[in-house]
């Protein structure tokens, strides 16, 4: 099977980065590069994603995964690597397709920041665990669904506002809360709004940062069931990001394990889970068990 | 040169202008003469330069008299006169160590290699109001100065330049070095011949600001130090004094001195710069025309706030700062708003109407099932 | 102290330099080109982008009229005039149809421009991306980016909120389908009026130190949804009271003696014209 999104050796360094940054692995304890003091914040990452699935990354804060999901939704400029995107019939339907032919082939990430734009507009959807950074807190839910269609080319008011409204009621948050602005609504609702701005433009790649961490547990798993049903019905390939081995165990087929910039271990969840092989993994395992 | 028809608009315009001349003569009293503010009003002949962006004490004063002491008017006068100058040459860049000094003083040293120089200065007087002014004669002052120099005996000497006391903390390498506009690019932009652009190079930052309004700089470096920022100054060295101005000769390329200018330049020493492993002062450059110690200070402030990555306030916001200083700027667009806008209003107008019909009438369609009421919105 | 000024005031490489960056407007048309402007002898504000296009591109051969707000007598007209008359030898003209250039503020005039016409408006705030983004760095990234979703949201919420656009002059358009443009604070009733012309519009904005233009027959479309339509000011049920116009721009105006409501065109040459007409008629 082709794979939807494909990275090659992906680092992300901060700080001026030395050439020993790149290699020499095994002497590097933590994520700061003793010789020059730069963080390696990802370290020669490499990984696919198949259609339909989703991939767990899971780690301790600070392990770079959040850096990593910035980087594949272009929030951030990764220092090098390599990013590929297969693009399916099925995503073909929005404007901008023009110029995408050639996106096959290409690293995605030396698009210039206008491609990038689009191709993140058209394509991609993202969940932040802060509602504050997906979300524009003092303009209506609506007019907040309406952005990402505006973006994606959506020009006719009657059909932006039934498509929130669909979008809104499969998320679970009443339609006729949709001129209203999220600063109004609680936290379970708000990501439930920023769930739903994220699948309007139907997106081949759906990106969920911590979605439910500081959500009280009961409307944790509630989120939780609505992201796996959509994502089920919609047929996304998503990546979530958590820190929660639980969430990872709900949702995902597929996990990696991040530590200090580095994937240490990847394989079927209930792998990775049931018989970490990784000390790190066994000591998160057992830590949450 | 062109005919043009005069219309009812143009002879209410033309009376308005004649008002405003006969105020100035109202009062009887004689005219002042241009010397006499050139001389008598010198900081504000000097704030008038600063603003104008144009070293001439005479045209500054004459501005004065014309704009009957408007500093806003003065300025932009001059700066108006300055746009028809031809730009013959640039002058070789001044070094302010061979300053002829005035007065300078250390805040962040009590001892400081040639001392403390109190030189003129409104600083240390008290804020008393002087009746004797009022019917002051001629010559009071020259002959109370002459004789006080008669009795104290005030013969020291001020040496022709004075070390500068950043330079001292530069010698023990604590003072981090600024980049400088390097590359193909000349190292001097000219704000007057291209617009500044963001992020602006450190030349066109200093010169907006050298040409900045004094009391618009102030209120941002003043948002600065009172906590609205963290440039934290510590005034190492203010100088007042006279340099001189140098440019190549076009045809022997030699180094002429054209004249020597008064200067107000502040050095102020602020925080620490960001740098862990080799943390160092931040210095804040200012630099005006005449004795302006109030905007030097408010420059060299605002220039170590701007310093500051982040620009978590208005003060450290490089476009903030340099697009909100310049006097001419600011008062023209906030005078423009007198000018008539009939038609701009006669839109709004429009669009308010309309949403109110549309408001009120979805008003009364309103239904009391509010289920469904998003569909009937449009 | 005596001054010789240089014709039409500015010196002649500064005209050199913002011809350049006019050329360079046309070029790229709606694109905002900074320029060194320079402080002219009228307050910044008053019509100075706009005034130094004129002084750039005027010469002998031209003939000109100014207007702000629709009238050739409004102050900042009268002013601009003054100024163009003690600098230059143009001929003037109040007739749209006579003038080679016309500087503007706030209107284009009624009557249909024609090639070879320069039409300069003044410009106070260049960027019709300020509404929802103040940093220029940030307005900039925008326009590079072609990343206008911020201004359709405004429009959306505007509707919602207000059931209009809220928007009354300076409506936003998209010129040659790339850049958002503001066309300038003219009425929308203005706007349609730059599609496809045969005139040439400059823009010139001298405290901001930008030039912008449409040349002719470029595509300038106001931002609308398919189902919210762009609409022009409604003066339906009004005409002028002085020659009875019902398809021009009108200003309302209450009469000091009635305190009744009266119309009356804001063109005031294309009025006057108008009258005329209609006294030659009968």
């Amino acid at each position: 099977m082709t794979p939807v999104l494909s990275v090659r050796n992906l680092f992300r360094i901060f700080g001026t980065a030395c050439s020993r940054c790149f290699d020499g692995n095994d002497e590097i304890c933590g994520n700061k590069c003793p010789w020059c003091g730069a963080i390696v914040a990802c370290k020669n990452i490499s990984f696919d994603l198949y259609p339909e699935e989703v991939l767990g990354i899971v780690g301790e804060s600070g392990s770079g995964k959040s850096t990593l999901l910035k980087i594949l939704y272009f929030e951030e400029e990764p220092t090098s690597g390599e990013m590929f995107i297969h693009l399916t019939k099925r995503n073909a339907c929005f404007p901008g397709e023009a110029f995408m032919g050639s996106v096959d082939a290409a690293n995605v990430l030396s698009l210039n920041s206008y491609q990038k734009r689009l191709f993140r507009n058209h394509y991609m959807g993202m969940v932040y665990q802060n509602p504050f950074l997906g979300l524009r807190m003092h303009i209506s839910a609506g007019g907040n669904i309406a952005e990402k269609l505006f973006m994606a080319g959506f020009r006719n008011i009657a059909k932006i506002r039934e498509r929130a409204i669909y979008l809104l009621e499969k998320t679970e948050v009443p339609g006729n809360r949709l001129d209203e602005s999220p600063a109004s609504f609680s936290g379970g609702m708000q990501q439930r709004v920023q769930i739903a701005k994220a699948l309007s433009n139907v997106p081949m790649l759906l990106f969920l940062d911590e979605p439910t961490t500081g959500l009280d547990l009961s409307v944790q798993a509630r989120v939780l069931d609505l992201i796996k049903s959509l994502q089920k019905e919609m047929r996304l390939a998503t990546i979530v990001v958590s820190h929660d081995l639980g969430i990872i165990r709900h949702l995902t087929t597929r996990t990696m394990v991040m530590k200090d910039g580095e994937i240490v271990e990847a394989g079927l969840t209930d792998q990775v889970l049931e018989d970490p092989q990784h000390p790190f993994t066994q000591l998160l395992v057992c830590s949450t068990l | 040169m062109g005919y043009i028809a005069v219309r009812g608009g143009e002879k209410a315009i033309e009376n308005s202008i004649q008002f405003l001349e006969h105020k100035r003569s109202a009062g009887g009293s004689p005219p002042v003469s241009i010397s006499q503010i050139r001389d008598q009003l010198h900081f504000l002949v000097d704030r008038v330069m600063g603003e104008g962006s144009l070293y001439a004490p005479d045209l500054a004063a004459l501005a004065i008299k014309q704009s009957a002491g408007d500093a806003f008017e003065a300025a932009f006068m001059v700066r108006a006169y300055r746009a028809t100058l031809e730009r013959l040459a640039y002058s070789i860049p001044s070094e302010t160590r061979d300053m002829r000094i005035c007065r300078r003083i250390s805040a962040a040293f009590q001892e400081i290699p040639g001392g403390q120089i109190l030189g003129p200065s409104s600083d240390y007087t008290l804020r008393l109001l002087d009746f004797s002014l009022c019917n002051e004669m001629k010559g009071e002052v020259k002959d109370t100065w002459l004789q006080f120099l008669k009795e104290t005996g005030l013969r020291d000497e001020i040496p022709e330049t004075l070390p500068k006391i950043v330079d001292m903390l530069r010698r023990q390498n604590l003072v981090a070095t600024r980049e400088r506009s390097a590359g193909l690019k000349p190292a001097i932009t000219d704000i007057t011949r291209d617009a500044i652009q963001f992020p602006s190079d450190r030349s066109a930052t200093l010169q907006t600001m050298a040409r900045g309004e004094t009391g618009g700089m102030l209120a941002l470096a003043y948002s600065n130090m009172r906590g609205y920022g963290t440039a934290h100054p510590t005034i190492g060295e203010i100088r007042t004094g006279w340099i001189p101005v140098f440019v190549q000769h076009p045809f022997t390329a030699k180094r002429v001195e054209a004249g020597q200018i008064p200067v107000t330049e502040a050095e102020i020493i602020s925080k620490i710069n960001a740098d862990s492993k080799d943390p160092k002062f931040e210095i804040g450059y200012g630099l005006c025309f005449g004795n302006n110690e109030i905007k030097a200070i408010s420059m060299a402030t605002l220039d170590a706030a701007m310093q500051n990555g982040e620009s978590r306030y208005p003060s450290e916001d490089q476009e903030f700062v340099l697009t909100h200083i310049d006097g001419i700027e600011a008062m023209g667009f906030a005078n423009h708003f007198k000018l008539p806008h009939y038609v701009t209003f006669q839109s709004e107008l429009d669009m308010l109407r309309s949403s109110r019909k549309k408001i009120e009438k979805k008003a009364e369609n309103m239904q009391p099932d509010r289920e469904n009421n998003h569909d009937s919105q449009l | 102290m005596t001054a010789n000024y240089n014709y039409a005031f500015i010196d002649e490489s500064t005209k050199k330099e913002i011809r350049r960056k006019i050329l360079k407007a046309i070029a790229i048309p709606g694109y905002q080109v900074p320029f060194g402007s320079r402080e002219l002898p009228i307050a910044r504000g008053w019509g100075t982008g706009g005034l130094q296009i004129t002084l750039s591109i005027i010469g002998e051969q031209d003939t000109f009229k100014v207007i702000d707000q629709g009238s050739d007598d409004s102050v900042n007209a009268v002013n601009i005039r003054k100024f163009i008359a003690q600098t230059t030898s143009v001929r003037f003209t109040t007739d749209t149809a006579q003038a080679t250039l016309i500087q503007t503020r706030h209107r284009i005039p009624e009557e249909k421009l024609n090639e070879g016409q320069v039409l300069i408006l003044q410009v106070p705030i260049p960027e019709p991306l300020r509404l929802i983004e103040h940093s220029e760095t940030g307005t900039r990234r925008m326009h590079a980016e072609a990343d206008y979703s911020g201004m359709w949201l405004y429009l959306y919420e505007n509707i919602i909120r207000y059931g209009e656009t809220t928007i009354g002059a300076g409506y936003p358009v998209m010129v040659n389908g790339r850049h958002m443009m503001s066309p300038s604070p003219i009425p929308r009733w203005d706007v349609p009026k730059l599609n496809m012309a045969e005139a040439l519009f400059l823009f010139g904005a001298g405290r901001e130190k930008r030039i912008y233009a449409i040349p002719p027959h470029t595509r300038v479309v106001p931002i609308e949804f398919e189902d919210f339509p762009f609409r022009a000011e409604d003066f339906r049920g009004h005409e002028c009271a002085s020659c009875k116009s019902t398809d021009t721009f009108l200003n309302e105006i209450v009469d000091s003696g009635s305190g009744m409501k009266k119309w009356f065109c804001s063109d005031s040459s294309f009025c006057e014209k108008r009258q005329m007409q209609k006294r030659q008629d009968v």
